[in-house]
């Protein structure tokens, strides 16, 4: 999974019904020291997080085992808000 | 499968309920020589594995096969926990 910081929010009127009442949100990747890594992602959102809060992504096929994305075309869904991150090296 | 070392762990209080009880760790992933190499990324821990540990983790779905019947929506496993390893 990615730590990543939610960073904005995606709004699509056509879409496919399946992700419909889905709330969709930009996603930039970080490390644990919280510099950013990668290119932006747009990850569907099951726990209610917004802009500015670090986030955990799961990414690939298991997004579909989120809550409620049964069947769901997605790629990368949050699926928890971070509370602590602790580095045991320097 | 890839060689990683535990670098620290991740706290989340709201979650997917079937992450709840798991435990999620940061991994460094290692080269054969030992040294990182990569991003590091979130794992779950299914083999018992803390920080400092040199674990082996599994990709993709398979990461979520030991908690089965229950889905979680994990995409990193530690499935293992490497005593020593040698190279030929």
């Amino acid at each position: 999974m990615l730590l990543a910081k939610i960073v904005g929010t995606v709004v699509a009127t056509r879409k496919d019904p399946r992700l419909v009442s889905n709330k969709l949100l930009i996603a930039r990747p970080m490390d644990p020291r919280g510099k950013p890594e990668g290119g932006y992602l747009v990850a569907v959102d099951t726990v209610d997080a917004g802009v500015g809060e670090t986030v955990l992504i799961v990414s690939g096929s298991s997004a579909r085992m989120a809550s409620g994305l049964k069947d769901c075309p997605v790629d990368a869904a949050v699926v928890g808000i971070i509370d602590n991150i602790e580095l045991s090296e320097t | 499968m890839q060689i990683a070392k535990v670098v620290g762990d991740v706290v989340a209080t709201r979650k997917d309920e079937n992450l709840a009880g798991l435990k999620l760790l940061i991994l460094q992933p290692l080269t054969p020589a030992g040294e990182a190499v990569g991003r590091t990324l979130v794992a779950v821990d299914s083999a018992g594995a803390g920080v400092g540990e040199t674990v082996f983790f599994v990709r993709g779905k398979e990461a979520s096969f030991p908690f089965y019947p229950v889905e979680a929506p994990v995409d990193a496993g530690i499935v293992g926990i490497v005593d020593h390893w040698d190279l030929g």
